[in-house]
């Protein structure tokens, strides 16, 4: 297997949050965080109410966040509730990740006019993106962003539009305090506890009456902005409260995947009745590869305006779960929505390691709530692992 | 706005592998009835163009779109750049109404090439199906050089029809050295026609080369590939030693658009070249 | 000058098989020779040999009225050429021609059949070396129908 260079993303934040002490600050010094990362010119990004859903959006003050509000998620199914307090960060995840931002659904890569001698590219106007603070990164988020990272930035070549997002970007992980009805990140050891990667990282606790939150700092800048707030050192009683929360979420995952030789279990069960089974629900509508925080693929369409004379390539999201994306010549390679089912979770959970080390799955579940038949990906690789090594003939003659 | 794109190596592709360069028309080669060649030159003439045989390049033509197509030029005369296709879709179509002096966007050169240089000092079996031959040219090119450093060469292609034999005249002259054994192969033909019928694994068996030191060069329809990769192993040729080069949708090049993988592997950037024992328990497979 | 044994004897397919076996079969083969565009047989008519070609190149032939007629194969040096004399109704297919001066062995069938039943051995190690012939011929059919290197595979 080809090895590939493990690059760090330029300005990756370094693991040293265990180097440096926790502190403590309450609820209302919450506005000022938002402030300082204002004040030094980041756009904050964060979780918003919108169309019944969590929407990361632009936040400039914490009554924009979903205060008081939670999610509730399971196969094909989300639904906003209220919570009974107001919590700023007590729900789980929303539809879509931060992949929007980092790797948009369309871009355009050039324009050219033209030519006569020459073949006339405009280089896209340097409108340099925003310079964002991600507020409220879940760990598998960060653990997304990390695998996305490896795809753009760590091999080869790099790739200029998400390099350019991605650079400088401050991120504030918040740990998670609950666990969603489709969330399996503990069996992928990505949360729920955020690890690495981020500037920031807070724990929400409210409780006895008292709303406030635990943060550590990942990085210097991240130190920073800490310092700008007005903090105290946590007491262990307000420690042991928020390490008792992430534990608690921790505990109480609503899916369950085994991870045990994951990758050798569906590389020889290729040809298991259970494709067949899943593909006869599965209606290829790609709604998990959007949702998918850690899926990347593209498309590249020709745009041209009517007089012939002007023409754009856009980059856009697509799906291997479409049959046009797999074409060659004479028609497509995967033709079946079984192949098209199988191929795009034996690549999450097996021929990812392969190609990146690591799985392409974090655990965040969005693609068993998304999916409008309610498929689930653990429900499915358990099914295979019951009857590991069952071929069809042998369905058939028992 | 005019901007000059430098025509450039790897090296500028790094570090935007999304930038094309500009490649004049110099000529449109009829090569079959649905095969062309496209000679280009780079419009800035004073540029060459570095690549390994066996890779390949992005073509974009304006308006319509990109298609990735093998380099089919000698990799010793990085002047000319000829790319050799078949019509099949959109952008190929266009491509074939393309006038001297039309200019094209070129990217690469892509992707991993054919293992040339451990070929030296062994024979080398070269087996091409159809339009496959086109990729494996360059690496003729590059043997035909520097005959003396290789054993013995044998060329095995096959085709659809003897109207379908690419590179007909070129066959002919390297059919006509006496360090090349060219055998070629149709799956149909009408009387009258004194070259052989039958699929060109047929040609295999009986082709003179030393299984145990022989390097196979493999392009062609998947399936031929596959019964070609029997047959060498049948004669005795080891996996590490036989080549293939795939085919599979392939839109960006550099392994972000994942349009290309196979298994685990990108086809655009761990391929097309790939050593079969790599790629073994994939070949063959169903919708992969 | 090589006798027919020894010919057998050098041949791909009776290289393998026991002298003695060699020689019995050589007793049932003769030597002929093909000028180029000469029919080694034609269609429908009785098949009473089979041919071990020694050099040259034979085409396997089958007229399509309105088309022409068509090559369906063609044979060279140390292929076997014909099988209907082993089975009914023991008449040609195809039409077999020369493409090129051609030399090979015309075994009599009736000759080996008899061997082969006086000696079942023989006749097992006889059919076997067919066998293989025949899966392989078909199996380069079955890949010749893909039409591999169509528009549209």
């Amino acid at each position: 297997m080809t090895q590939r260079r493990q690059n760090r993303p330029p300005h990756s934040p370094s693991p040293r949050a265990a180097d440096r002490g926790r502190v403590r600050f309450d609820r209302p010094e919450f506005g000022r965080l938002l402030g300082g990362l204002a004040a030094q010119g980041y756009q904050v990004i964060g979780p918003t109410v919108r169309d019944g859903a969590l929407v990361y959006a632009s936040v400039t003050s914490p009554d924009e966040l979903p205060v008081g509000w939670t999610d509730e998620q399971t196969g094909g199914s989300y639904c906003l509730k209220r919570r009974n307090d107001a919590a700023l960060f007590g729900y789980t995840l929303g539809p879509q990740a931060w992949k929007p931002y980092l790797h948009p659904p369309t871009v355009r890569l050039w324009r050219a006019r033209a030519g006569h001698r020459e073949l006339d590219r405009l280089p896209e106007p340097a409108a340099d993106p925003p310079k964002y603070a991600f507020l409220g990164v879940r760990a598998c988020e960060l653990q997304a962003i990390a695998i996305q990272d490896k795809v753009f930035l760590g091999g080869d070549f790099v790739d200029p539009w998400y390099r350019r997002r991605r650079e400088g970007v401050f991120l504030v992980a918040v740990h998670c305090g609950q666990a969603g009805g489709t969330c399996f990140c503990a069996s992928l050891n990505t949360g729920p506890k955020a690890t690495f990667g981020f500037d920031l990282a807070l724990t929400e606790v409210i409780e006895a009456g008292r709303h406030y939150f635990v943060a550590e700092s990942g990085t210097d800048r991240g130190a920073a902005v800490l310092r700008d707030l007005s903090t105290q050192p946590a007491t262990p009683a307000e420690l042991a409260a928020a390490d008792r929360i992430v534990a608690d979420a921790a505990a109480h995952m609503g899916r369950e995947l085994d991870t045990r030789g994951l990758k050798e279990l569906l590389t020889r069960n290729y040809e298991h009745p259970r494709w067949d089974d899943v593909a006869g629900r599965c209606l290829t509508c790609a709604n998990c590869t959007m949702v998918c925080p850690t899926c990347f693929c593209t498309t590249v369409e020709e745009v041209t305006d009517l007089t012939g004379e002007h023409a754009q390539r856009w980059r856009k999201w697509d799906s291997c779960f479409t049959t046009e994306f797999s074409f060659i010549h004479g028609g497509s390679v995967r033709a079946s929505p079984r192949s098209r089912y199988r191929q795009w979770l034996t690549h999450k959970l097996a021929t990812w390691y392969d190609q990146f080390g690591t799985a392409g799955c974090v655990g965040c579940g969005r693609c068993i709530a998304w999916c409008p038949v309610g498929i689930d990906l653990t429900e499915e690789v358990r099914a295979i692992r019951r009857s590991d090594g069952v071929t069809l003939a042998q369905q058939l003659t028992a | 706005m005019r901007t000059d794109l430098d025509p450039r190596g790897a090296e500028a592709t790094a570090l935007d592998p999304m930038a094309v360069a500009s490649y004049a028309v110099r000529r449109l080669k009829g090569e079959t009835d649905d095969t062309f060649t496209l000679e280009l030159q780079p419009v800035d003439g004073a540029a060459r163009f570095s690549f390994a045989p066996g890779q390949f390049n992005m073509l974009y033509v304006f308006g319509v779109g990109e298609i990735p197509i093998s380099i089919s030029s000698d990799p010793l005369k990085p002047k000319t750049l000829w790319h050799t296709t078949r019509e099949v879709g959109t952008v190929t179509r266009a491509m074939r109404q393309l006038k001297p002096g039309a200019v094209l966007g070129v990217r690469g050169p892509f992707g991993t090439h054919w293992p040339v240089d451990e070929c030296e000092a062994k024979d080398v079996v070269i087996v091409a199906g159809g339009i496959g031959l086109a990729p494996l040219r360059p690496a003729l090119y590059r043997i035909l050089a520097q005959r003396d450093r290789y054993g013995r060469v044998v060329l095995l292609y096959g085709a659809r029809t003897p109207a379908d034999i690419l590179y007909r005249s070129e066959l002919e002259r390297w059919r006509a050295r006496f360090d090349l054994e060219v055998y070629a192969t149709v799956d149909r033909a009408m009387s009258g026609w004194r070259g052989n019928v039958g699929v060109v694994t047929g040609l295999i068996g009986r082709a003179p080369f030393d299984a145990l030191n022989t390097v196979a060069l493999v392009c062609g329809p998947e399936v031929m590939m596959r019964f070609t990769v029997q047959e060498l192993q049948r004669r005795g040729v080891r996996a590490q030693a036989i080549h293939l080069s795939m085919e599979r949708n392939m839109k960006c090049a550099v392994g972000f658009c994942g349009h290309c993988q196979f298994g685990p592997w990108f086809v655009c950037k761990d391929g097309p070249v790939f050593r079969l024992d790599r790629l073994r328990e994939w070949l063959g497979k169903w919708e992969v | 000058m090589k006798t027919i044994a020894d010919l057998v004897a050098e041949s791909a397919f009776f290289r393998e098989l026991a002298p003695p076996y060699q020689q019995i079969l050589a007793g049932c083969g003769r030597n002929v020779v093909f000028k180029t565009g000469a029919f080694v047989f034609r269609e429908g008519d009785e098949s009473r040999e089979f041919y071990l070609l020694r050099a040259g190149k034979v085409a396997i032939e089958v007229d399509v009225p309105g088309r022409g007629a068509m090559i369906i194969q063609t044979l060279g040096e140390g292929d076997v050429l014909s099988w209907s004399w082993m089975v009914p109704p023991y008449k040609k297919r195809f039409d077999a021609r020369a493409v090129e001066l051609t030399r090979a062995i015309a075994f009599d069938g009736a000759c080996i059949g008899k061997k082969c039943e006086a000696d079942a051995k023989l006749g097992y190690e006889f059919f076997r070396r067919f066998t293989v012939v025949i899966a392989e011929r078909l199996a380069a059919t079955r890949l010749q129908l893909l039409d591999l290197y169509a528009d549209r595979p």
